[in-house]
């Protein structure tokens, strides 16, 4: 046990709560003034829903905000027991030292982050992972994105438009409410067109109906897919016999995010490819969109549970996360480290 | 501290032949069955007495092997003495001068091919266990609270950045600062360790123990920043040329993990060695739900890990205390051939697993659902030796089955991760994809930038690593006093 007036070096929260561990040398006591080192936390200094679900965050993290350019991702931790998953980074701010990230609430982590608010931070962000878009002036551009996608392609349909393309946007999603960023991506586009698959706003329809009047009126040079995989591989299968070339960015399961691991792999042109540092963004006619279902379906069972766990007690598990991350803020203060 | 090393008199009362007779200790260990359910520590370490007795097996060699042998040459024989003088933190500070994480070696050196193999008693019967030795004063002195710091060297004013926070990055950090330069660790993920943290198991490396080892760097002075991925996030030459790094050690280990590129291998289930064991270790996977991180369920299934280092045999052991009903090691060689550390093949062997030698996987097969059902294995048999002296295998014609398994996991090395190289103009590169260093100096084709450990060496161990991010400390140190021109 820990001597008189002496407390556990780096306190693990979980490990303490439940003490499933206990080590043949309990030692590690050192002075309280030392107990922490960790880099503090990264502050949300904005967070606003979007639509039903869809939560956009803007977040400090001033060597992302200064690197990152469109495509890019990074990885997020929200807490000592956090899992790491990788968000789509929607803009930057490199003067305020921002990021930009866009949430759909779909899973544990992104249930939780969802609940945050300004003022509430992340333990890790790390970035900008993966290639950048491919920009350049390509002729005719269009842009299919699917609800959340939107907040993805966004970026990329910016710089595509600076780059001198004619910039088409076609916006999707299931029903209005599930709509984000339209007046963002009409601004950078030259014609948009808003779909929505019950017809509560915009055409009635699906994205790939819309792109198929678009190829029927003109000429088409480039694609960029966003969205489900169903929705990456429809368009796929339209673009692909007219040899457009189309670019989807895959949205696998990965941990590091740096090519380490290799959990991010999906099959391009019958040989893998990690996503994390090959892609995202890949030739969509190359890619074995089944296995990347697959893949992505590999913890549905975990999944599951996960939410349950977080839905039995969502407050408990906001106020366990803000109590953590608080004492890391400072702990990093107390021992004057700041990530700027 | 004792003195006894300078005027030659020992703590060691007895005669050298008596010595020889004294019996090697065994090390207490977790019983196998017990510790194949759970993730606690696998040895348990000599308590003093243990200690005491074991040194007293040292018969001081005037030229001793086994100083000879370590990477990173700890004085052994001065560090046994103070043992016997129970100066156990002396001894400490001792290992700590040569070795910056002593808690850490001396549970994971091979030693059987460092230190213990240098052993002049090896020769006739069994080597000290110094690996123990160094262990037990490494925890000693980290549960009395205190430890004995090395001193440093006046500020120099100069500023060197380390990319990467494993055993080649942390061993730097400590010779950097104790010569006085401000040191600042830069590491990709969100724990500092490395390998350490990632890649070895709580069984075998405790993670409050790499985390105690990185505090003492703390407190010496080094400075950490976790969640920078150098490449990504900074490259080089803006850390050169606008963070004022005055120098740079490139550490980032070995990188990308290789597949065996047979059909099926996409399917679920089927892991890199890597991503299993950052997901159990790094990710604490084991404790899911109460931790984030899943992993894909080993319980009552048959888990099959293709290889046969020291990364196959914590993969192998990690998923039987994860509760797999069967744990096999499929390696296409013998177990001779076998890369991994003795103790590591015997722990797993008592632990349950189950040792399929000569074979060679060449289809994973999956259900409707893409969920690996089984494997189709070939066998081999040993032909000529190949380039690294063992003998390769060769297929042998008709022999194939099949095995099923839920999980396979594959350990069959790393390639080097480009991240670096492909962002830094003017570094040279191997044809393999690694950094170009010199061999004496760590000295890369950039001035001022040096590179050790895995990314130069490819996967090696982590005494190795460390040794390398000595070497490139001290020609750091010569670099920066520009004592020599090492710049190309």
């Amino acid at each position: 046990m820990a001597p008189e007036g002496t407390i556990r070096h780096f306190p693990d929260v979980c490990a303490m709560s439940a003490c499933l561990v206990t080590y043949a040398t309990d030692c590690m006591y050192i002075p309280p003034q030392n107990q922490m080192w960790r880099v503090p936390v990264y502050e949300i200094v904005e967070a606003r829903p979007l639509a039903r679900g869809i939560k956009l965050f803007v977040i400090k993290a001033p060597r992302i905000a200064k690197k990152q350019k469109p495509g890019q991702f990074v990885i997020v931790r929200l807490d000592d027991c956090g899992e790491r998953i990788p968000l789509t980074i929607a803009d930057a701010n490199p003067e305020a030292g921002t990021v930009t990230i866009v949430v759909q609430a779909i899973g544990k982590t992104t249930m939780l982050l969802s609940m945050l608010e300004a003022g509430d931070s992340i333990l890790d962000v790390v970035g900008p992972l993966g290639k950048p878009s491919e920009i350049e002036n390509f002729g005719t551009a269009v842009i299919v994105s699917g609800s959340v996608g939107t907040a993805m392609a966004y970026p990329t349909a910016r710089e595509l438009k600076r780059a001198g393309n004619k910039v088409i946007s076609i916006v999707g999603a299931r029903s209005k409410e599930l709509m984000v960023l339209e007046d963002e991506v009409r601004v950078v586009s030259d014609e948009t067109h808003v779909v929505t698959d019950d017809g509560s706003y915009g055409t009635k329809g699906l994205v790939t109906d819309k792109l198929k009047e678009v190829m029927a009126a003109g000429k088409v040079d480039y694609v960029l897919a966003v969205g489900p995989v169903p929705m990456m591989r429809a368009v796929a299968r339209m673009t692909g016999p007219e040899k457009i070339k189309t670019i989807v960015s895959l949205n696998s399961i990965m941990v590091d995010g740096t090519g380490m691991c290799g959990g991010c792999r999906v099959l391009v042109n019958d040989s893998s490819q990690f996503a994390c540092v090959d892609g995202p963004e890949f030739d969509a006619t190359q890619v074995n969109f089944e296995v990347l279902m697959q893949r992505n379906n590999m913890y549905r069972e975990q999944e599951k549970m996960s939410i349950d766990r977080l839905q039995a007690d969502p407050e408990g598990e906001l106020d366990r996360l803000r109590r953590k991350n608080h004492k890391h803020e400072c702990a990093a203060e107390a021992v004057g480290v700041t990530n700027e | 501290m004792s003195d006894a090393t300078q005027t030659k008199v020992t703590h060691n009362p007895l005669p050298n032949k008596e010595r020889t007779k004294l019996p090697r200790q065994r090390v207490p260990e977790q019983d196998a069955k017990v510790r194949a359910h759970n993730f606690q520590e696998v040895n348990l370490g000599f308590p003093p007495e243990q200690a005491h007795e074991e040194s007293l097996r040292c018969i001081e060699c005037p030229k001793p092997g086994c100083v000879l042998k370590c990477p990173v040459s700890v004085d052994v024989r001065a560090v046994i003495d103070l043992i016997l003088a129970e100066d156990y933190l002396g001894a400490a500070a001792k290992v700590r001068e040569d070795n910056a994480l002593p808690a850490i070696t001396g549970r994971v050196c091979p030693v059987e091919d460092q230190c213990e193999s240098g052993c002049v008693l090896g020769k006739k019967g069994e080597p000290v266990g110094i690996a123990y030795l160094e262990r037990f004063v490494a925890d000693w002195e980290r549960e009395s609270g205190q430890f004995g710091l090395p001193k440093s060297a006046p500020p120099t004013g100069k500023k060197v950045g380390i990319i990467g926070s494993g055993p080649a990055g942390l061993a730097c950090a400590g010779d950097l600062i104790q010569m006085g330069h401000q040191v600042h660790v830069f590491e990709a993920l969100h724990e500092l360790g490395g390998v350490l943290v990632y890649g070895i198991p709580e069984f075998r490396l405790p993670k409050d123990i790499v985390r105690h080892e990185i505090d003492v760097l703390r407190r010496r002075g080094v400075e950490f920043e976790t969640n920078v991925v150098v490449g990504k996030t900074v490259t080089v030459d803006e850390l050169t040329n606008d963070e004022g790094f005055d120098a740079l050690f490139i550490a980032t280990g070995a990188g990308l993990p290789r597949f065996l590129n047979v059909p099926g291998e996409h399917f679920n289930g089927i892991y890199s060695a890597n991503e299993f064991l950052t997901r159990v270790n790094l990710m604490r996977a084991y404790r899911f739900p109460e931790y984030d991180e899943p992993l894909y369920p080993c319980k009552d299934r048959d888990v099959i890990v293709v290889g046969g280092g020291n990364t196959a045999m914590d993969a192998v052991r990690s998923a039987l205390r994860l509760g797999a009903s069967n744990a096999s090691i499929y390696y296409r060689r013998t177990e001779i051939e076998m890369p991994a550390r003795v103790e590591e093949v015997h722990h797993a062997k008592d632990e349950g697993v189950h040792f399929e030698m000569l074979v060679n996987p060449v289809e994973f097969l999956g259900d409707e659902k893409g969920n690996l059902t089984s494997v189709r294995c070939i066998r081999m048999e040993l032909g000529e030796p190949d380039d690294s002296g063992r003998r390769s295998p060769v297929p042998i014609k008709g022999s194939e089955f099949v095995a099923p398994c839920s999980v396979a996991i594959i350990a069959a090395g790393t390639s080097a991760n480009p991240l670096i190289q492909s962002t830094t103009p003017g570094l040279a590169t191997t044809k393999r994809g690694y950094i170009s260093a010199k061999d004496d100096t760590l000295a890369t084709s950039k001035p001022g930038v040096f590179a050790g450990g895995d990314i130069v060496t490819g996967g090696a161990t982590v005494i190795l690593a460390m040794g390398a991010g000595r070497k490139a400390a001290k020609s750091i140190d010569d670099y920066l006093k520009g004592l020599v021109q090492i710049a190309n």
